[in-house]
């Protein structure tokens, strides 16, 4: 039934979670196993049907696929419209992925208001699995908003001594961004109108809008903030590490897992190629700010004594790679970028779930509270030292793919960045390494670590999973590399058309003969 | 011979003809019917949207004048008089609970409601500017005595004394702009004041300085800063369903009235009011959102709440096009469901006598009445602007009209300032889920009748579809626009 061309299968696996949501509503407050298995079945259920969007998924073009399209209010030009290309597919099978995961990994660390923990997780799947299916910006917007509400409740109910402090600032920091993003699209809504005479909310034909460069300008610099204060960039980044450090484990790995990769997909399907010409002019900004927070983000991670911290912090440096690689605006930069969103959400959702684990045993995540870790828990050892390898990128592993295809590309477009953003990479070495020393090597100088029990069996069941995907793009990235292929090709050909035409484009490629080439390549592909 | 068409105010007729049974039963039958009279008003109130959804389709343009021109019924201010009916409506049933508990179960009381109804409804079918005047009074006067209905309460008296005090004088400022505006062009009729000024394309003082009162009256009718001040005292001090009342029926009549009277009569002046407008729309967002962020008590916290989004509407009203005043008629609706819910939810949640009002109060709510905190939320995230409620809609819709008319700075602050009404609107959620309730043990269990149960339910079934399926709320707004053409 699934397979039949016209089933709606994007809205069925983005709306299925609020079949879950529905049964949890008449099951008793109390019955809390019962609660979690509802959800985590709601949740396997909804990944298992997400699978076959990668098989049935044509590499071939970058047209959308799976595209439903149904007139919502017909007086503005809203459609329910959704689909995914290249780009997409795989964030929608990775929110898929760990929102099972991470209800998994709830069973006993959420204890209290498993009900509305539950509802809240599954509520959130729907606004993620929304954002990256929709092809209408109305709609876009409608989802990227309503997830605010499930994942503020996350953070300020079951969040830490902070909470409500870090949800609130959440909610606003997010929404300051997301409002004037609202105001672009509207403007953009009525340019369109008046070039074309018919109002319209279609992304696909906003991305074949000429727009003057100086409404680019702006336009590009109100999405910016939208989607720079959800990756999160330097300086925007503050958020962040309060968001993170307070969410319980379950939302920290949404968060980090996902949540920030709908910025990353924000530049990707409007920045880019809505706004040609102002992404060129934009380039050197963004490198710029990009390698800082590379640089930043790794040096403060190397300061924290709150692993949790270490780990939020290292979030900002992956995710200056992400920001990095795309920008570079070459083809490996771009498949880079996009398989480190997907190495990040993997190996970051992993690290916090291993800052669960410890948290669960000990209630505490200080580091200097823990030592000695690996003569009580070996398994768990093993398992911990293959994350924090496949986040620093160590060859054989997913984060090698990503980092590398990232620096070939910044190399290319330039240099001094390039250069600059390698030294992230050292420091990624020397925090994750460091505090993996200190948390499991040495001796156990805390008599409460002398008996701690190594991992569950459901503790394996939801890490295991990950650690295969982390080998898997490791040793034979292929299968998700082609399937990008040609829409981040003609993702770029868009960009660089533009660039061509622009003035400030020729300046940049008379600056840089990389782009000329590249354009050229792309044009004799063709 | 004038022209008397009785059909064009069957509703109107109804809404008095009630409002004189409840007095009446409440003079013949006396203290026997006090739990009746509720719901005799509120057969009125159905009775009267019947008509009023009945008499017209409302898909194509019908405009009828009657009474020689001073009256009209159109598809806009039949779209008015659903947003009235509907607050009246719900506002009765929030009060039926409450003035039982309250101890004054009289029938002046709905009374009261059904005649500031009544004002109200004419106000949004006036054509003339007496017409206009007379449902002002009617509406204001029954407002001030219900301010004070609670009179053994200290500050229901202080309500109902200064909105009394402000708000005749704010009257004078009207109809002082009214008879300004009769000296300058000769005739109080809308339409004749719109064509005299289009014939002989007049400025003087005279004229500029009536519109100028004619702003401040309706500026204060509306609670627009700086003409705002009452509004606080007044909301926090009045029965919490007058509250609720006030802040949606009014509002929208005085925006009704407004409307009409610049749309319709002072098109020609626009050059001269959109400036003043411009800043009494920033000003109003701006104060009554940032004074709203530390406000304690929630009524006067939704008070100021309510001066923002007077300052919203004041946005659509500047960019009145079609898109402008149809995003009027669509957020007043919206917001109508949206406050209402609050309100129904604040009025059950203050127990007797109003004492719990704080934003303390509610510490713990989510855990102690789950349902009551789930629709709470739901209408103060509605409030706050964000989908898929009606009150994301209205932004949306509000603001889309004013990029369209290039108040693109406007539009900016506008969203600058709901993410700051955010802070407050989450206050409440913060301290219903993520705090302890302060006094434990002493959790008194809430009575929810089954008719304020009701009112709940009608406003979120009313924020959710208007949200999430706004369609056919659009079309009939945009029609309503059509009649003003």
């Amino acid at each position: 039934m699934i397979n039949a061309p016209d089933f709606p299968i994007l809205s069925f696996i983005t709306f299925f979670p609020l079949v879950g949501i529905l049964v949890i509503c008449f099951l008793k407050d109390d019955h809390h196993d019962l609660i979690r298995w509802v959800a985590f079945l709601t949740a396997v259920i909804s990944f298992i049907f997400s699978v076959p969007l990668y098989f049935r998924f044509d590499p071939n073009t970058w047209n959308m696929q799976f595209v439903e399209y149904i007139p919502w209010v017909r007086e503005f030009g809203i459609s329910y419209h959704l689909g995914i290309d290249g780009i997409s597919l795989f964030l929608v099978l990775l929110t898929t992925f760990l929102s099972a995961l991470a209800i998994l990994s709830t069973w006993t660390a959420v204890t209290k208001q498993v009900k509305g923990y539950m509802i809240s997780l599954l509520f959130l799947e729907v606004g993620m699995l929304g954002v990256f299916c929709a092809l209408d910006f109305f709609l876009f917007y409608v989802f990227w908003e309503v997830m605010l509400i499930p994942m503020y409740f996350i953070i300020g109910i079951w969040g830490g001594a902070r909470r409500i402090y870090a949800a609130v600032k959440f909610f606003i920091y997010t929404m300051s961004g997301s409002v004037l993003m609202l105001i672009a699209i509207l403007f953009l809504y009525f340019m369109h109108y008046r070039e074309t005479g018919e109002y319209t909310f279609n992304i696909l034909t906003y991305q074949t809008l000429q727009l003057p460069v100086n409404v680019q300008f702006w336009l590009f610099l109100a999405f910016f903030l939208a989607f720079a204060i959800k990756v999160p960039m330097f300086p925007f980044h503050t958020w962040l590490p309060d968001a993170h450090v307070e969410a319980p484990t379950a939302g920290s790995v949404i968060l980090a897992g996902v949540l920030l990769k709908m910025g990353t997909y924000g530049f990707l399907r409007f920045s880019l190629p809505i706004f040609p010409q102002a992404t060129i002019s934009f380039v050197p900004l963004i490198l710029a700010l990009s390698v800082i927070g590379i640089v930043y983000g790794a040096l403060v991670s190397i300061a924290q004594d709150d692993i949790k911290k270490l780990v939020a912090y290292s979030s900002v440096s992956h995710l200056g790679y992400c920001m990095l690689g795309m920008f570079a605006l070459n083809i490996e930069g771009l498949k880079g970028s996009i398989i480190q969103m997907i190495n990040h959400g993997l190996s970051t959702g992993a690290l916090f779930l291993i800052v669960g684990m410890l948290y669960e045993r000990r209630h505490t995540r200080l580091i200097s509270e823990y030592g000695g870790i690996m003569k009580v828990m070996p398994v768990f050892a093993t398992i911990f030292l293959l994350v924090a390898f496949s986040s620093m990128g160590v060859p054989g592993l997913n984060g090698f793919i990503g980092e590398l295809l990232i620096l070939i590309g910044a190399f290319k477009a330039n240099v001094w960045f390039a250069a600059v953003a390698t030294l992230g990479l050292v420091f990624g070495a020397v925090y994750l390494l460091w505090m993996y020393k200190r948390v499991m090597y040495g001796e156990i100088t805390k008599t409460e670590n002398k008996f701690l029990k190594d991992m569950t069996r459901r503790e394996l069941a939801y890490t295991l999973p990950i650690i295969l995907f982390i080998f898997w793009i490791g040793f034979y990235p292929k299968p998700f590399l082609d399937k990008l292929d040609t829409s981040v090709k003609h993702l770029l050909e868009r960009v660089c058309d533009q660039k061509a035409v622009s003035t400030e484009g020729q300046k940049i490629a008379a600056l840089n003969p990389n782009y000329t080439l590249q354009n050229r390549a792309l044009s004799g592909r063709e | 011979m004038p022209t008397i068409n009785l059909s064009a105010v069957y509703p109107e007729i109804v809404i008095a003809l009630f409002a004189l049974i409840v007095l009446l039963v409440q003079a013949f039958a006396g203290t026997r019917a006090k739990n009746y009279f509720g719901y005799i008003s509120l057969i009125g109130v159905v009775t009267a949207i019947f008509i009023v959804v009945r008499s017209a389709p409302f898909d194509f343009k019908s405009v009828e004048y009657s009474f020689n021109g001073l009256w009209v019924v159109d598809n806009y201010c039949r779209f008015f008089k659903l947003i009235f009916l509907l607050g009246t409506g719900l506002t009765i049933l929030i009060s039926i609970k409450y003035v039982e508990n309250e101890g004054v179960q009289h029938g002046e009381y709905f009374a009261l409601i059904l005649f500031a109804t009544l004002g109200m409804m004419v106000m949004a079918s006036g054509t003339e500017l007496m017409t206009l005047f007379m449902g002002l009074e009617l509406m204001s006067i029954s407002l001030y005595a219900l301010a004070g209905y609670t009179r053994v309460r200290m500050v229901s008296n202080e309500s109902a004394l200064k909105y009394f005090l402000l708000g005749s004088f704010a009257t004078g400022f009207l109809l002082y702009g009214m008879a300004l505006l009769y000296g300058a062009t000769g005739t109080t009729n809308l339409h004749g004041i719109s064509e005299f000024l289009a014939k002989t394309h007049m400025r003087n003082p005279m004229l500029i300085f009536g519109m100028a009162l004619l702003v401040i009256g309706f500026g204060f009718k509306i609670a627009a800063v700086p003409f705002h001040m009452w509004a606080p005292d007044v909301y926090q001090g009045a029965p919490s369903p007058i509250t609720a009342f006030m802040s949606a029926g009014p509002k929208a009549a005085a925006f009704a009235a407004f409307v009409r009277v610049f749309v319709d009569a002072l098109p020609s002046l626009q050059s001269e009011w959109v400036a003043l407008i411009w800043i009494m729309a920033v000003l109003t967002m701006t104060v009554g959102n940032v004074i709203a962020l530390v406000q304690d008590n929630i009524k006067r916290m939704l008070a100021y709440s309510s001066i923002a989004h007077a300052g919203y509407i004041l946005v659509a009203f500047l960019s009145a096009g079609e898109l402008g005043i149809s995003s009027i008629l669509y957020y007043m609706l919206a917001y109508t469901f949206m406050n209402i819910g609050a309100f129904a939810v604040i009025t059950v949640l203050g127990g007797k006598g109003e004492e719990k009002v704080n934003i303390s109060d509610y510490n713990g709510l989510g855990y102690r009445h789950p349902v009551a905190a789930i629709a709470m939320s739901l209408f103060l995230f509605s409030l706050a602007g964000i989908p898929p409620t009606a009150g994301f809609m209205g932004k949306f819709y509000i603001f889309s009209a004013a990029i369209k008319e290039g108040y693109l700075g406007l539009a900016i602050i506008g969203v600058i300032n709901s993410v700051v009404s955010v802070y407050y609107y989450l206050r409440v959620t913060v301290a219903m889920y993520m705090k302890e309730p302060s006094t434990i043990g002493e959790s008194p269990s809430l009575v929810f009748s089954p008719a304020c149960i009701i009112a709940i339910l009608i406003s979120a079934c009313g924020v959710l579809r208007m949200g999430i399926f706004p369609s056919e709320y659009i079309a009939i707004a945009k029609q309503s626009f059509l009649a003003l053409q």
